[in-house]
């Protein structure tokens, strides 16, 4: 059974979604909204990921060894100005969108294993997922004309 | 005869409900004269806070000389707000701005309209035919310019610019009662009416220091308590208010979490079978989610996160749920805290799951604090778009490039128009370059201001300021307008409950100064704004054929005027929406329990309130509300700043019953600056005794941001609190400090912080942590804060009381 590795590869999609949450408020303290709401969102993926330990740990008994390529990098590091909040966010946005299929993806696995507990996981979670898509969406439409058209 | 000042409320007129509140006709007259010998009465309204009381201007050789209120009107029935009956002669101040100021090598100097337009004319030119024009304009007003006024600029900004950057000092007043009347029932616009107060059973007053903020509101209140078969008051507020004071259930909670108090009692509501099934099914989206969400939080523990006794968490539920006609007031102790808007529609989720709207005495007001807040927000000059229309909506844009001529996209509508704090944001990164500030004083209000001088004294950024003095804001200005204000042009405004009054022209203003209209048509001139058809995109020359073309604007929106006029006003104020088939007004809304939720009428797609992300249009679309009122469940999140061990207590801010907002007007009146001459620091007698401080003494309140000094007044403020008011400026400080320089330890809100509500934008004021070092002592003098309201001290404390003597003396008659 795979399933362990998608817990695993989704495991890890949300403790670094997590910490580039946070890496990204930092740097844009300037901006607080930014600054608070990520801050926010970081605890919520970091628990994100705790709620998925415990079932990425029951399923790694009987799972083969972890395939090649699974995990990809999709932050590194962050920006500075208005420009760079708007690609900053959109690595988070991407990070996101990763952690929103995986869900998906998972939920059909804990239908497939008939596992109640993972699937009420998988329900809150991804619906919390995709309200950070938009609100990073939200934040970008509002801050691309500006940054874009009129700052020099 | 009554010393206003000493009773700020008045003599009682009690009366039981169902009755009418009987009329009290307050006045005052200045420097001996009598009603005999005043040759004009001018129909007018305040202009001082937001109740909408209807008063006549009294004028004597082309000067106003005093003030009296309109017995028939249906707001106040005669009775007038001390600010009102003294604060009009701040008109007559020495220091009025009597011709436009020009920057100079660094000074203002006098000059001419021409001069003093033409540079402002010049720069908007360069910056619109640049590279991003539209993006380089910022336009910041205030909840107290009239409806002609923000219309006109709405057009300018919208149209003729093109700009989204456009807000008002709303935003640190009012944004969140239109947020939340948005995301719970469609659109803007008050459910209730005044006169609930007459029919209601039950009044719960949610962060709503009524007594101070709106005298004559309190009044009608307290004539119902004195009467018979009087209404159970709830006072919700960290603060001992005369509100709280008067209330029958106080609940003191630590600031910042109203939220939790509000799913606590929601969950008790819901528990005990306190609610209204029939309703909830039958006009209510969301119930099942809402009960989930404040099932987390039972009684025990909403005590414990907010602090107060389990006990009188039960009786709040109590007197709540065994109302049969429950009236809800919400203002800043929600508006400017920690999740101000979800906690705001927890009250409309009350009103909602309770059936308590659309009949007399089921009433709610999301308050405003401005007089004319209301028409910032139905007209556009804020961050909505005129006439509660939803940028969101292709429909809706359409209509107004209909009207106005104008292509589509010329109407800024890609995204939400740009909040106050945004608009602050973008002139410190040096993207707006051309600030144009009218009748309000970032420099004293918005928060952390050592950040906000830092941003308005930019060489880069042109600041124009529009007002009737030299204000702090003024002072860092490079165009000075001097405007004419309340008494001397016409325009009209809405109160809370959705009345429109006119405010007619009584005297000339000083000087050269003009009325705000006259300079925004001066500049649209000037700029030769066009419409689609190259003809002048604005047609109007004065304030009556505004009003006409505003109300084409309104046209089948909720906020419709089309059956209003000037001459119907004249003889008193109407609600609306007024139309050909509600010629009289619509005094309630929803009393059919069909709310403005349809998609294509709607004023907002809705957001998640807990981080303020849009919904889509397909996703608001597929809800299918059908006319049902939304119920919103957000589960409690501890604010962005919270105590620590080096800045270990809350500071809250607010008002006192004598001034209003930075005392521009009523730092000039006499009466008003002797009840309430400086700042004061308010501490509960623990928390003085630990830092050693007694009454009097000289404090600093100090947080990250910034430091402050007054006088320690001990008194019934909740224990880890401090409460500094957020009135007081520099202009007139004792150590002559000017704004862009010297000392700046007086202003409240060197302290708060930079941070928003994330759905209304609404500045977090209420809640900051501060520390409290001892200074100097009393030598034996009191604290100068009032002995009226909030700043009461302590029963037994030997501190002479707040008074006004023959000076404040104002009579008060029965009819
Ligand atoms: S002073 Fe009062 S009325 Fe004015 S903006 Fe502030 S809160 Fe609103």
């Amino acid at each position: 059974m795979h399933l362990a590795h998608y817990l695993g590869l989704l495991h890890k999609a949300q403790e670094r979604l997590g910490d580039a949450f946070t890496e990204v408020g930092e740097a844009h303290r300037e901006e607080p909204d930014v600054f608070h709401t990520c801050q926010k969102l970081a605890t919520q993926c970091r628990g994100h990921a705790e709620k998925l330990a415990p079932f990425a740990r029951r399923y790694a008994e009987d799972a083969p060894a972890e395939p090649d390529r699974l995990h990809s990098e999709l932050f590194s590091g962050t920006r500075s100005g208005g420009l760079g909040l708007l690609r900053d966010l959109q690595d988070l946005y991407l990070m996101a969108a990763e952690c929103d299929i995986s869900w998906t993806v998972i939920g059909q696995a804990a239908y497939g294993a008939r596992d109640e507990e993972l699937l009420a996981v998988v329900k809150s979670c991804e619906q919390e997922t995709a309200i950070q898509l938009k609100w990073l969406r939200t934040r970008m439409k509002q801050a691309a004309p500006q940054a874009l058209v009129v700052a020099e | 005869m009554v010393d206003r000042i000493a009773d700020p409320w008045g003599p009682r007129t009690p009366y039981g409900p169902g009755e009418r509140w009987p009329v009290r006709v307050d006045s005052f007259l200045a420097d001996g004269h009598t009603e005999a010998d005043v040759q004009r009465w001018v129909p007018s309204a305040s202009i001082l806070h937001s109740n909408g009381d209807a008063m006549d201007i009294a004028v004597v050789d082309d000067r106003i000389v005093g003030v009296r209120g309109r017995p028939g009107d249906r707001i106040n029935n005669g009775r007038v707000d001390p600010k009102d009956l003294y604060g009009w002669q701040a008109n007559h101040s020495p220091d009025r701005l009597r011709r436009p100021l020009v920057r100079e090598g660094g000074r203002l100097v006098e000059t001419d309209w021409d001069t003093a337009m033409g540079r402002i004319v010049a720069r908007s030119k360069e910056l619109r035919d640049g590279p991003g024009g539209w993006g380089h304009f910022g336009f910041y007003t205030s909840g107290q310019l009239f409806l002609e006024e923000y219309y006109t600029l709405g057009v300018i900004g919208k149209a003729g610019l093109g700009t989204p950057h456009m807000d008002g000092n709303t935003r640190l007043c009012t944004a969140t009662a239109a947020a939340a009347l948005k995301a719970s029932f469609g659109t803007d616009g008050q459910p209730g009416s005044y006169t609930d107060v007459d029919h209601c059973d039950a009044i719960a007053l949610w962060g709503h220091n009524v007594a101070e903020t709106q005298t004559v509101l309190w009044m009608r209140m307290l004539d119902r308590r004195r009467g018979p078969n009087p209404p159970a008051m709830l006072a919700v507020d960290p603060r001992a208010t005369p509100v709280a004071r008067e209330a029958d259930v106080h609940l003191a909670l630590r600031n910042g979490t109203n939220m939790a108090l509000l799913n606590g009692l929601l969950r008790e509501l819901i528990h005990r079978g306190w609610y209204d099934e029939e309703y909830v099914r039958a006009h209510t989206l969301g119930f099942e989610k809402l009960c989930e969400v404040v099932e987390d939080y039972p009684v025990a523990k909403v005590a414990e996160i907010c602090d107060l006794p389990a006990r009188d968490i039960e009786r709040a539920a109590e007197l709540l749920g065994g109302s049969e006609r429950l009236l809800s007031t919400v203002l800043q102790g929600f508006y400017q805290s920690n999740q101000a808007t979800a906690a705001s529609c927890q009250v409309n989720n009350i009103h909602l799951i309770r059936g308590m709207l659309g009949r007399p005495g089921a009433g709610l007001y999301q308050m405003n604090g401005q007089p004319t807040a209301q028409n910032n927000r139905e007209c556009g000059a804020d961050g909505d778009l005129p006439g509660l229309r939803n940028w969101e909506n292709e429909e809706h844009v359409a209509e107004l490039a209909k009207l106005w001529n104008v292509e589509v996209d010329t109407i800024p509508h890609w995204s939400p128009p740009t909040h106050a704090m945004q608009i602050f944001r973008y002139a410190e990164q040096g993207s707006i370059k051309l600030l144009w500030i009218s009748a309000t004083n970032p420099a004293v209000s918005l928060p952390d201001l050592a950040r906000i001088r830092r941003i308005l004294a930019q060489p880069e950024l042109f600041v124009v300021v529009q007002d009737l003095f030299l204000t702090e804001t003024a002072e860092l200005a490079d165009v000075v307008l001097p405007a004419a204000t309340w008494g001397e042009k016409t325009g009209t405004f809405t109160s809370v409950d959705r009345t429109v009054h006119i405010s007619d022209k009584a005297v000339e203003p000083p000087g050269e100064a003009r009325p705000d209209l006259d300079i925004f048509l001066d500049y649209a001139r000037r700029m030769d704004f066009r419409d689609s058809d190259g003809n002048p995109l604005i047609t109007w020359t004065g304030p009556e054929e505004v009003f006409e073309a505003w109300k084409e604007c309104s046209r089948g929106r909720p906020c419709d005027y089309t059956a209003i006029t000037y001459e119907r006003l004249r003889s008193g104020g109407i609600q609306w929406p007024c139309t050909d088939e509600q010629p009289d007004g619509t005094e309630r809304l929803y009393t059919d329990a069909v709310f403005n939720t349809d998609p294509d009428y709607c004023e907002s797609y809705g957001h998640d309130l807990a981080t303020g992300a849009e919904n889509l249009p397909e996703e608001y679309k597929a809800k299918q509300p059908g006319g049902r009122a939304f119920l919103h469940a957000v589960a409690y999140q501890p604010s962005p700043e919270v105590p620590s061990d080096d800045y270990p207590l809350l500071l809250t801010t607010g008002r006192t019953v004598y001034q209003f907002h930075t005392r521009t007007k009523t730092g000039r009146a006499t009466q008003l600056v002797h009840a309430a001459p400086e700042s004061w620091v308010e501490l509960n007698p623990a928390d003085a005794d630990k830092l050693g401080v007694g009454e009097g003494d000289l404090v600093r309140v100090e947080s990250p941001r910034g430091a402050v000094r007054g006088r320690a007044r001990i008194c019934g403020v909740r224990p880890g609190v401090v409460f500094v008011p957020f009135h007081y400026g520099y202009w007139d400080a004792a150590d002559g400090a000017a704004p862009g320089q010297g000392r700046h330890d007086r202003a409240a809100n060197e302290l708060t912080i930079t941070a928003w509500d994330p759905v209304s934008k609404q500045p977090i004021f209420k809640v900051a942590a501060v520390r409290v070092v001892k200074e100097a002592d009393s030598g034996g003098r009191p604290s100068p804060a009032p002995t009226v309201g909030g700043s009461a001290p302590l029963a037994g404390a030997d501190i002479p009381a707040t008074v006004g003597g023959p000076a404040a003396e104002a009579p008060s008659r029965g009819e």
